[in-house]
């Protein structure tokens, strides 16, 4: 074990940090005397290179918003296809929830026993008419010639798409009459292309427009934005096209699962939605914030109350303990793996707190026993720690192997529980083993 | 205190509380939620307090658009309905109709989940308990494996998922009970509970566990019976204490936490007083009573 003086300075290292995370930007803030204090985080971040905005990850039952699982009924894809079809079902979706412009939103992908289903979460939209607007119809593909400025009275129609420039006019070739598109490379330049097949019905409308619009760009068009529109070099017949246009791989990967959108249309049927109106998440997450504080304040008085000094010490450790997981929390905001929060996560935040005093009670009533046993003051903390920490270890273990458990078979609201558990109790056995042993032995020893 | 020789009492205690519990969830079943069973939830909230002629219009509405109801709860201001699955187009059509009935009338909250969702949410709960007992069984014979004889580090994994099984069964049993006669849901929150209280009735049983493991190593010479008793009693006090601590946090979230999670935290404080009885005065007289047993043949 390190020098207690080392370890006090990693744990106010620590604290500081912790406050640092923790603390919400304000501005303008007057305290007594000190007038107009500022705070952010955001500069400091940037300066380090971290650009997003550093917030705690609110699910939707303290936000607010819609959660839908759907269903894609995949009896007409081949199975081969199957996959292809349920990404471009979700790309599908996440253009459209972009275009609306939800904040955060997150749409996934998942099988489950054969079911192929995409789970879509957006915070703050509870208007059901909107929801389904934005998942409930499969994807439109529609093709485009460019047939000169003289039919401008095209662009008033509500139905011309969004980001097409005058001139163009809708054909007969929709996503039906698409086979399939893939990615393929060019054989002389080694480059990616997207290679389109047409249905034999496709092939034959297909061919007729090329031959038509040959110099002009033929535009594809996904809902009401258009994706692509390459120029049509020759007339193509044989029911098999390339685009190519300088794209990386990922680009022709990219427009190929937004043409498949169009190719291998899913319907989706909803499995299960809940929609949660904003003053009820609200309120919702007042109340648990009110009832971890108080939480909080009666462990403390609990403890001051049966261990006396030991007692505030605990307590010291348990604040720093909830203030490390909270930064924890908010800190993950900016990575990939972000907690996020939800009445089920606060309880087991609450009850992680509760676990976090376990291991303090259990090194006290070892150390009373040994002093009883007439040990000296140092010798009883040293021999505390030691014979507490295989009761620790194997109960925290047992936790963990349970949260664990719940990671792998819980819905949303059990796996958000097991997360914030999992990370309790990690952070627990470091505050009582690490930061409560540090203040004793710098206070006895 | 002699807990080892009155430990039949005490067996005896567990079962006088466990019985009525199992007999409902034979006789009455469990009240599940729309979890596990599929179909709409929805809470609406009419900007005043809810009235029977308010309930009576919902009902009336309902019934218009051939929207089976289950069940019909009210608090103050909300209206909790529970349906057979409905869909999106069903229900906005519901929340314009009602609109017009009420002026401040707002829909709060709209789940349905698919019957078979439903039943994966049972199988994936059922699976959970069995293997997170599994697990620690495992883990439990494995981390014991040095425990002097005649005690065996099996027999502690197996009397840890004995209690553990035994606080399953108080919370499944309390709840079938209050399923009944106060129509509280079975619902994935109470899941939640059990499976956190599994986790914390072991962290209990282990910590006396752990103590009777010591004693074993230093008081080779005395019965097993007396070493698992004085272990009983030496932990008592951190048993007791830390049992209240949480138990005092829960009554705290309890009292304020708001009405979503108001039984979620029910389950959890039986399940934690269950916990900390079936770890003093099932998991260790277990032991003991194993162990008389295999002495007697």
């Amino acid at each position: 074990m390190r020098s207690p003086r080392f370890l006090l300075w990693v744990i106010i290292a620590l604290t500081v940090i912790s406050v640092f995370i923790n603390l919400p930007a304000f501005k303008d803030f007057n305290f007594g005397p000190i007038k107009n204090l500022n705070f952010n985080q955001s500069p400091v971040l940037q300066k380090i290179g971290i650009t997003k905005p550093l917030d705690f990850r609110k699910g939707l039952d303290l936000a607010g918003g819609t959660s839908i699982t759907l269903k894609a009924d995949m009896s007409s894809i081949p199975s081969a296809q199957r996959d292809d079809a349920l990404n471009s079902a979700k790309i599908v979706i996440e253009k459209r929830v972009n275009l609306f412009g939800v904040a955060e939103p997150i749409i996934q992908t998942s099988k489950v026993s054969g079911d192929y289903r995409i789970i879509v979460e957006l915070p703050g939209v509870t208007d059901l008419n909107e929801v389904r607007k934005l998942i409930g119809t499969t994807a439109q593909l529609t093709f485009w010639e460019e047939v000169g400025t003289q039919s401008g009275k095209l662009a008033t129609s509500s139905a011309y798409p969004i980001n097409l420039p005058v001139g163009y006019k809708k054909t007969n070739l929709s996503g039906s009459d698409l086979k399939q598109s893939s990615v393929g490379f060019n054989q002389n330049t080694g480059k990616p292309q997207v290679l389109l097949t047409f249905t034999s019905n496709g092939q034959q409308k297909f061919a007729e427009i090329t031959q038509r619009v040959v110099g002009k760009r033929l535009a594809i068009v996904l809902d009401s934005l258009a994706i692509t529109s390459p120029n049509v070099n020759e007339p193509i017949l044989g029911g098999n096209a390339e685009i190519s246009g300088g794209f990386t791989v990922d680009e022709a990967k990219t427009l190929t699962t937004e043409l498949n959108a169009g190719a291998l249309p899913v319907p989706l049927n909803t499995l299960q939605s809940h929609v949660i109106g904003p003053t009820l998440g609200a309120s919702s997450l007042d109340k648990s914030l009110f009832a971890g504080v108080l939480g909080f304040i009666t462990i403390v008085v609990f403890m001051v109350a049966l261990y006396g000094e030991l007692g505030v010490i605990a307590s010291v450790a348990l604040l720093l303990y909830a203030l490390i997981v909270l930064a924890i929390f908010k800190a993950s905001s900016l990575t990939p793996f972000s907690v996020t929060l939800t009445l089920s996560g606060i309880a087991g935040f609450i009850l992680s707190i509760g676990m976090a005093v376990d291991a303090n009670i259990l090194i006290f009533e070892r150390m009373k026993e040994e002093q009883r046993e007439g040990k000296s003051k140092k010798t009883s903390i040293e021999l505390g720690f030691s014979r507490a920490w295989t009761s620790i270890r194997d109960s925290n273990v047992s936790t963990i192997i349970t949260c664990l458990v719940l990671i792998k078979f819980g819905t949303g609201i059990v796996r958000g529980f097991a997360v914030v558990l999992i990370l309790g109790v990690l952070v627990s056995m470091f505050s009582a083993i690490v930061v409560t042993r540090t203040l004793l032995r710098l206070k006895y020893g | 205190m002699n807990i080892i020789g009155k430990k039949n009492i005490y067996f005896l205690i567990s079962f006088l509380i466990i019985i009525p519990g199992i007999l409902a969830v034979i006789f009455y079943g469990l009240n599940l939620s729309i979890d596990f069973t599929g179909g709409s939830r929805i809470t609406m909230s009419f900007g005043q307090p809810v009235n029977d002629k308010a309930v009576n219009l919902v009902k009336s509405e309902m019934s218009a658009q051939k929207i089976k109801i289950s069940t019909i709860e009210r608090s103050n201001n909300l209206l909790f309905v529970r349906t057979q699955p409905i869909d999106q187009s069903q229900n906005s059509k519901l929340v314009n109709s009602l609109k017009k009935d009420f002026a401040n009338f707002k829909e709060e909250e709209f789940e349905t989940i698919g019957p078979s969702v439903g039943a994966e949410t049972t199988r994936n709960a059922v699976q959970g308990v069995i293997l997170a007992s599994f697990l620690i069984v495992l883990y439990i014979t494995y981390s014991f494996r040095k425990v002097p004889k005649p005690a065996s580090s099996f027999r502690f994994g197996v009397c840890a998922v004995v209690a553990l099984v035994h606080d399953v069964f108080v919370v499944v049993g309390i709840f079938a009970i209050l399923g009944h006669f106060f129509g509280v849901e079975i619902d994935s929150l109470f899941v939640t509970a059990v499976l956190t209280v599994i986790g914390f009735s072991v962290h209990d049983t282990i910590v006396v566990f752990d103590r009777i493991r010591e004693n074993l190593k230093r008081n080779p010479s005395h019965a097993f019976g007396q070493v698992v008793n004085d272990s009983i009693l030496q932990t008592l006090d951190r048993s007791l204490n830390t049992s209240l601590t949480v138990v005092l946090v829960l009554l705290a979230v309890l009292l304020f936490g708001g009405e979503t999670i108001r039984w979620f935290i029910v389950a959890l404080l039986v399940g934690i007083v269950s916990g900390t009885y079936s770890s003093v005065f099932n998991a260790s007289p277990l032991l003991v009573l194993w162990q008389e047993l295999r002495g007697k043949k």
